[in-house]
């Protein structure tokens, strides 16, 4: 088997006293699409920005293309960047740019191509995630959906070999949620794009992993309690994994407190 | 402490931005630094011309007022030309700079900060000091000497519209006067302030913006920091300076 493009090993970090992500070892080959699975505030975003380098580890390693990233300055580290993509959960497109300036942003920083060759490799990217005719608006004057859709277009302008998404189809109406899938499946198994999705959408994550990862919430919060194929994390023996794809308010994890506790909680006086 | 050690590092990363930067192929964003050349300096000109003339027209009533108690009228022109070149002009053309564009520039970048913009850029490998602080900062210091100048001049035109209709002092009497009293060394001390006042407003704005945490409150948290902490810093340098200057 070739080297694996990320290898995350033992990944901690801690914030005061929380600890956040407790030893995540995970690793992600070429071609691959990998979906990070978890209840909302288990650490899946913050697990993202480590692989990314935005956010720095208490301890354990992040291998990127073989490569140490924990240990690398800014400036190393702008270098990988150029090789991935990542959409933001609300987008971050830049407020004070046009929709077509956000996604020519990328190409006109970091290359010196002609001006002409990115106003065409900004139409294309918007007609890739169906916007064709939006560039000239400002980020204001668009919806949640579409900001989201502007932030993929972004995030593929400089055609990445490794595309980080964080909620790509959460606000997306089910027909774009379809595209953005679709757009997602032909870059990696078309293109040899790698991806790394981190979703609540069941349907979608589904429809493009090639292999899924699920963080614990409650008194396993932190570590990795599944991790498969797709048939695997379906079949998977843990009533945890099982309440969470299949959607059902009740099972290992309490939606609520219980009778007594919840009596307890209510009746008991501040100080 | 931390935060004039935070002040030194990011004025040394602007100064890195500026004339190493551009030579390792990292080129300065031009556009945004006309956009804000325009935002900071242009559009500050009634601001500006109003608190100038404001000042120059009071300045010279109380002069008069007081001077011609002993007879010494004529001397209005050169406490006006002393006052506002010295000091009086930089300081209140740099407090509202600070108040209009200092504000500005750390609510600005601080909601960039909230809403992972800045996170955003640093993933598309853009360095944020080069792409936002970097243009502010050169539009700084070259527009808040030239609002300075401006300044002076809208604030004589003031003391001259006081000299000349209460004083019987011709035009012709006035300006010469000006020009006789007024030292070209009083215009530089004045413009090496002011030049010293950018460099402190703009650093502490950005600074003040990219540390920005907790949503829109801590946005109105730092935009009030930024102010308070720019007027002090601004006040100290101010003292400082016209004692080494004029004194020593």
């Amino acid at each position: 088997m070739p080297d694996p493009i990320i290898e995350v090993k033992n990944l901690v970090r801690t914030f005061g006293q929380r600890t956040v992500l407790r030893g995540i070892s995970f690793n992600v080959q070429k071609g691959e699409t990998l979906v990070i699975m978890g209840g909302s505030g288990c650490g899946k975003s913050t697990l993202l920005r480590h692989v990314v380098g935005t956010l720095r580890p208490t301890s354990g390693s992040i291998k990127l293309f073989g490569e140490e990233i924990t240990t690398m300055t800014n400036a190393e580290l702008a270098k990988f960047r150029l090789r991935c993509g990542m959409l933001f959960q609300s987008g971050a497109l830049l407020q004070s740019l046009t929709v077509g300036e956000n996604v020519a942003l990328p190409l006109i920083e970091n290359s010196q191509v002609d001006p002409k060759i990115v106003e065409l490799v900004v139409r294309m990217k918007l007609e890739l995630v169906g916007l064709t005719g939006f560039d000239h608006l400002k980020p204001a004057e668009i919806s949640g959906g579409m900001k989201k859709r502007v932030g993929l277009a972004r995030a593929l302008a400089l055609d990445p070999e490794l595309l980080f998404s964080d909620e790509p189809t959460s606000g997306l109406d089910p027909i774009m949620t379809a595209v953005v899938d679709k757009l997602t499946n032909d870059l990696t198994k078309n293109l040899g794009m790698t991806a790394v999705v981190v979703t609540h959408d069941m349907v979608s994550a589904f429809r493009i992993a090639t292999k899924m990862v699920m963080l614990g919430v409650g008194p396993r919060a932190g570590t990795i309690i599944a991790e498969g194929s797709p048939e695997e994390i379906r079949n998977h023996p843990d009533l945890e994994v099982q309440q969470f794809i299949n959607g059902e308010p009740d099972g290992p994890v309490p939606l609520k407190l219980s009778q007594e506790s919840y009596l307890q909680h209510l009746l008991q006086r501040p100080g | 402490m931390k935060d004039i050690l935070e002040f030194f590092r990011l004025s040394g990363e602007v100064l890195y931005w500026i004339f190493i930067g551009p030579f390792r192929g990292q080129r300065l964003n031009f556009p945004a630094l006309f956009h804000q050349m325009v935002v900071i300096g242009v559009q500050a000109w009634p601001m500006t011309a109003l608190t100038s003339l404001s000042i120059g027209l009071t300045l010279a009533m109380q002069a008069a007022h007081e001077l011609s108690r002993f007879g010494a009228a004529s001397l209005v022109p050169d406490l006006i030309s002393m006052s506002l070149l010295r000091e009086l002009g930089p300081l209140m053309v740099a407090v509202v700079v600070i108040g209009r564009s200092g504000s500005a520039v750390t609510a600005e970048i601080g909601t960039m900060k909230v809403s992972e913009e800045i996170e955003a850029l640093e993933v598309m490998a853009i360095n944020p000091v080069r792409y936002l602080v970097v243009p502010r900062f050169i539009a700084m210091l070259l527009m808040l000497p030239v609002l300075t100048i401006f300044g002076n001049c809208i604030g004589i035109a003031g003391g001259w519209l006081v000299c000349t209709t209460t004083l019987d002092m011709s035009t012709m009497n006035y300006i010469l006067r000006i020009i006789d009293t007024a030292q070209l060394f009083d215009l530089y001390s004045g413009l090496i302030k002011s030049f010293i006042f950018a460099w402190l407003i703009i650093i502490i704005a950005c600074q003040t913006g990219l540390r920005v945490t907790g949503g829109a409150e801590g946005v109105g948290r730092a935009t009030t920091s930024s102010v308070v902490v720019s007027l002090l810093a601004m006040l100290i340098a101010n003292a400082v300076l016209t004692g080494i200057f004029f004194i020593s």
